[in-house]
C-alpha cells in the first residue's frame, strides 16, 4: 500500500523543489482589482491588489528561489477556474536557448500564463454559464498535479531535492472539493511533503489553514499586500533545513470541529452514521445521505439504495 | 546439499555442547561475522550469495530465447492493476459497504514453529517486523478502528494489548515479548477473543487476523463448536499460514467470511498481510447500521495547565477537551476516559471518505494503434508531466481515466489510487469534479 509513497528520504543537502501553486481565478481578481481602485482613493490600508501587481511580487520571488541554490528547482502551477495547468519549470529543458537569463523566463511565465488565461475562459464557455460572484479556484486540481510531479521526483534519482509546495491562494474555498482535497493533503502528509500557504483573499482559507497544520508547512495571511514579496521572501524563500533556526509565523488555532449535514451547524457533539460517517446534530430515523435506517437491532444494511451523497457537506 | 551440510553442523553441535557455544560466544565478541555465519543454519559465504539474492528469478527467456532481466516496473503495474479490478469488480457487483469501524484482533503465533528459520532471520522476528508495518497501515487507513494484539505460546492465548487506538503502544507491546515456546493452540486464541469481541458495540466490524507459524493446533475441546461461536458472533476470522494450508484454518475462515491466505516467503508475506488493511467489504448483517454519538473537541490554548486524563499527568497547552464532562486527552482520536464519549476530529472522519468514493480504475490504452490518433493530444503523463514516449517515439505503456480522458504514465497511476484517491485530471476539470 505505501509502495507508492516515497520508498527512501535521501534528501541533497539544502536543495529544494518548489512547486507554486498560482491562483489564476479571474473572478476573484477581478473584484480584487476593483476593491484596489476604491480602497486607493479612501485611503484605506490596501488589502487587495490586482493580478498584474501580484505577478511583480511572485516572479521575483521564482528568480530569488532559483538564485538560492543553484540546484533549486521551481515548478509554476496555474490554478484556473475550468482547469489547472503547469506554466513553468526550471528543470525542463535545462539546456535551453535563453535558459536562466531572467528577462527569458519572466516573458515565457507571461506567455505561458496568457495562455492559461484564454484556455480556461474557453473551457468554461462552452458548458453552461457558471455563476460569477464567489467562484473558487480548483485547488484539488493543482495539488494533485503537485504531488504528482513530485512523485516522479522521489522515482527519478536516489538523492533527490527536498519538496515542498506553495499555494498563493486568493479565491475562496470551494466546498465541493473538500473530499478532494483532503485526500491530496494526506497524501502529502505520508509523502512528508509540506504545504505552505499564502492567503490573499478577504477570508482565512478553512482548506489551506488544514493543509498546513497536517502537513507541517506555514499558514500566512499578510496584512499589507502591498509588501507582499517581502512576506514572501522572508517567510516562504528558505529551506527546510533553514526553517528550525527562523521565528516563522505560528500555527493559527486551527478549528477542527465538523460541521453538521442537516443544518450545517458547526457542533461539538453530534451522532455520525457508522455506514458512512455523515455527521448529524441530532438522532435521526433514517441516514439521509446512505439510507441506512437506525431503529434498533440488525437491520438490513442493504437497503440503502442512494449511496452518491453529498460530499460537500462534510466542510468542518 | 544445504541440507547435509545442516545436517553435519548439528551433529557438531550435538557433539561438541558447551565447548562450541562457549567458543561462539567468545567469537561474537571479536567477529560478529562469524556469529552471523553459525545463524544462517550453516551456509557457506558462497551459497548465502545465491540463497539471498536468488539472482536468477530475476532473469526471463524472450520469445527467441535469449536470457533478460524482468521488466519489473510493468510487472509490478499488471500485479497492481489485477488488484485494483478485482476490487473494484467486487464492489461493483454488488454495492458492498465498507467497514469502517473495525475492532480487530490480530493475533501472533510464538509458538514452536516461529522459531523456524525458513523466513529470515526467524519467522517470529519477521512476522513483528511486518506486524509493525501492518499496525501503522491500519490506523493510516482506518482512523476510527481499534486494535488489540493476542499470542499463542505454550498452548495458551494471552492477550497481550487492551484494544485501542494508538499504533506506538500496541506496537511496543509485541516488540517486548518476542519469545517463543509450545504449541500453537487455535480453540484458546478463539475463546479467548470471543469473549473480549462480544462487548463491543454492535454497529463495530468484529475481526480477529491470525499469523498462524504452527501446522498444528493443540486444543482443549471441540474447535468445531467454538467456530460456530463465532460464527454466531458475527467475528470474521483471516488467517494468513507461514507454512503450509491447513484444513482447520481453512473451514474456520469459510465458516466466518475471512480469507485464508498462504504466503510463500517474506514479501509475499508482507504483501498479503496489508491487504488487510483496507476496511473488507461489510457483510450486510454482519454490523448493524447505527448513529454513534461523537464529541468534536477544539484543541486547547497555548500555555494552559491542565491534567489529562489519559496519563494523568499535568499538560502545559496542547491537549483536547471532551465537550460533554471536559476531561482532557493528549490525543485523538480517543474515548473520553470519564464519559466514553468517541473523539474524533474532522480530518479523521475524512480520511476514511477514499474508501467510500474510490477513483475509477483507468484503462489501459493500447499503446499501438490508436496512439497516432492520439499523438495530437497528449505525449506526456497529464499528472507528473514525463514523457509518455519511451525510446525515440514509441509510445510507452500508459493509462488514461475514462471520466476525464487524460493520460498517465504507470506511476502515476499506481500513485493516484493508491495514495492520493483523486484523478488529477477530474480534479482539474470544472464540470467533471464529483
Amino acid at each position: 500500500m505505501n509502495a507508492a509513497s516515497a520508498p527512501s528520504k535521501l534528501y541533497s543537502d539544502d536543495v529544494s523543489l518548489i512547486v507554486v501553486l498560482l491562483d489564476a481565478n479571474p473572478f476573484f481578481w477581478a473584484s480584487s482589482a476593483a476593491a484596489a481602485g476604491d480602497s486607493a482613493s479612501s485611503h484605506h490600508p490596501t488589502t487587495t491588489l490586482p493580478f498584474s501587481k501580484l505577478l511583480n511580487h511572485v516572479i521575483p520571488l521564482l528568480n530569488s528561489l532559483l538564485l538560492l541554490n543553484q540546484l533549486n528547482q521551481v515548478v509554476l502551477v496555474a490554478t484556473g477556474v475550468n482547469s489547472c495547468g503547469y506554466i513553468y519549470d526550471s528543470g525542463d529543458g535545462g539546456g535551453g536557448s535563453a535558459c536562466g537569463s531572467v528577462p527569458a523566463i519572466c516573458s515565457e511565465i507571461l506567455r505561458r500564463l496568457e495562455e492559461f488565461v484564454v484556455k480556461d475562459r474557453l473551457q468554461g464557455k462552452s458548458p453552461d454559464k457558471v455563476v460569477a460572484t464567489g467562484v473558487s479556484s480548483l485547488l484539488s486540481g493543482s495539488l494533485s498535479l503537485a504531488l504528482c510531479y513530485i512523485q516522479r521526483v522521489f522515482r527519478s534519482r536516489a538523492r533527490h531535492p527536498q519538496p515542498r509546495i506553495l499555494c498563493l491562494q486568493g479565491s475562496p474555498d470551494g466546498p465541493e472539493q473538500y473530499v478532494a482535497v483532503m485526500n491530496a493533503i494526506f497524501s502529502a502528509q505520508r509523502s512528508m511533503i509540506p504545504i505552505d500557504s499564502c492567503v490573499m483573499g478577504v477570508q482565512h482559507s478553512a482548506f489551506l489553514q488544514q493543509a498546513s497544520y497536517i502537513t507541517g508547512g506555514v499558514y500566512l495571511k499578510p496584512q499589507q499586500l502591498d509588501g507582499l514579496f517581502q512576506y514572501l521572501s522572508a517567510v516562504f524563500a528558505t529551506d527546510l533545513q533553514s526553517r528550525n533556526f527562523l521565528q516563522l509565523p505560528k500555527p493559527a488555532g486551527v478549528d477542527f470541529r465538523a460541521s453538521c449535514f442537516c443544518h450545517k451547524k458547526t457542533i461539538d457533539m453530534g451522532y455520525v452514521c457508522s455506514v458512512c460517517l455523515s455527521i448529524f446534530c441530532k438522532h435521526h430515523k433514517k441516514c439521509s445521505t446512505c439510507g441506512s435506517d437506525f431503529s434498533q437491532g440488525p437491520t438490513d444494511a442493504n437497503a440503502s439504495s442512494d449511496r452518491k451523497r453529498k460530499t460537500s457537506e462534510v466542510q468542518p | 546439499m544445504s541440507g547435509s551440510v545442516e545436517v553435519q553442523r548439528r551433529f557438531d553441535h550435538a557433539g561438541m555442547g558447551e565447548e562450541a557455544t562457549r567458543r561462539r560466544r567468545r567469537g561474537g565478541e571479536e567477529d560478529d561475522e562469524e556469529e552471523e555465519d553459525e545463524d544462517e543454519r550453516g551456509m557457506e559465504a558462497w551459497e548465502r550469495a545465491y540463497a539471498d539474492e536468488r539472482s536468477w528469478e530475476d532473469l526471463q527467456e524472450d520469445e527467441s530465447g535469449l536470457l533478460r532481466p524482468i521488466d519489473t516496473k510493468t510487472l509490478v503495474h499488471a500485479q497492481y492493476r489485477r488488484r485494483l479490478l478485482q476490487k473494484s469488480a467486487a464492489s461493483a457487483a454488488s454495492r458492498i459497504q465498507k467497514g469502517l469501524i473495525r475492532y480487530l484482533y490480530l493475533v501472533v503465533d510464538l509458538s514452536r514453529a516461529a522459531s523456524e528459520t525458513d523466513y529470515r532471520p526467524s519467522r517470529m522476528v519477521a512476522v513483528a517486523k511486518c506486524a509493525e508495518a501492518f499496525i501503522r497501515e491500519f490506523f493510516d487507513q482506518n482512523p476510527l478502528s481499534h486494535i488489540g494484539l493476542v499470542t499463542i505460546k505454550d498452548g495458551v492465548a494471552h492477550r497481550l494489548t487492551d484494544i485501542g487506538g494508538s499504533p506506538e503502544s500496541q506496537i511496543k507491546a509485541l516488540m517486548g515479548k518476542l519469545e517463543c515456546s509450545g504449541d500453537a493452540s487455535l480453540q484458546n486464541a478463539l475463546e479467548l477473543i470471543h469473549g473480549y469481541l462480544s462487548q463491543i458495540p454492535s454497529y463495530g466490524h468484529r475481526e480477529v487476523l491470525i499469523l498462524y507459524s504452527a501446522r498444528n493446533t493443540c486444543d482443549p475441546g471441540d474447535i468445531m463448536e467454538t467456530i460456530k461461536n463465532c460464527k454466531n458472533a458475527k467475528i470474521r476470522c483471516s488467517v494468513i499460514g507461514l507454512s503450509a494450508e491447513i484444513f482447520i484454518c481453512k473451514h474456520l475462515c469459510e465458516e466466518t467470511g475471512g480469507s485464508y491466505t498462504v504466503a510463500l516467503d517474506e514479501s509475499h508475506f508482507k504483501e498479503l498481510l496489508l491487504e488487510h488493511a483496507p476496511p473488507p467489504p461489510a457483510i450486510a448483517e454482519y454490523a448493524a447500521a447505527n448513529l454513534i454519538k461523537m464529541g468534536f473537541p477544539q484543541r486547547g490554548a497555548e500555555g494552559v495547565i491542565a491534567i489529562c486524563s489519559c496519563h494523568k499527568d499535568v499538560k502545559i497547552g496542547g491537549g483536547y477537551t471532551c465537550p460533554r464532562c471536559k476531561a482532557r486527552v493528549c490525543e485523538l482520536p480517543a474515548e473520553c476516559r470519564i464519559c466514553g464519549l468517541t473523539l474524533v476530529s474532522s480530518p479523521h472522519l475524512a480520511r476514511s471518505y477514499h474508501h467510500l468514493f474510490p477513483v475509477t480504475p483507468f484503462n489501459e490504452v493500447s499503446s499501438v494503434v490508436p496512439f497516432k490518433l492520439s499523438q495530437k493530444l497528449a505525449q506526456t503523463c497529464y499528472g507528473c508531466q514525463q514523457s509518455l514516449l519511451s525510446h525515440g517515439s514509441k509510445p510507452a505503456p500508459h493509462v488514461s481515466c475514462p471520466k476525464c480522458n487524460q493520460r498517465f504514465c504507470l506511476d502515476c497511476d499506481i500513485y493516484i489510487h493508491e495514495s492520493l484517491h483523486n484523478c488529477p485530471g477530474c480534479e482539474s476539470h470544472r464540470g467533471s469534479t464529483t
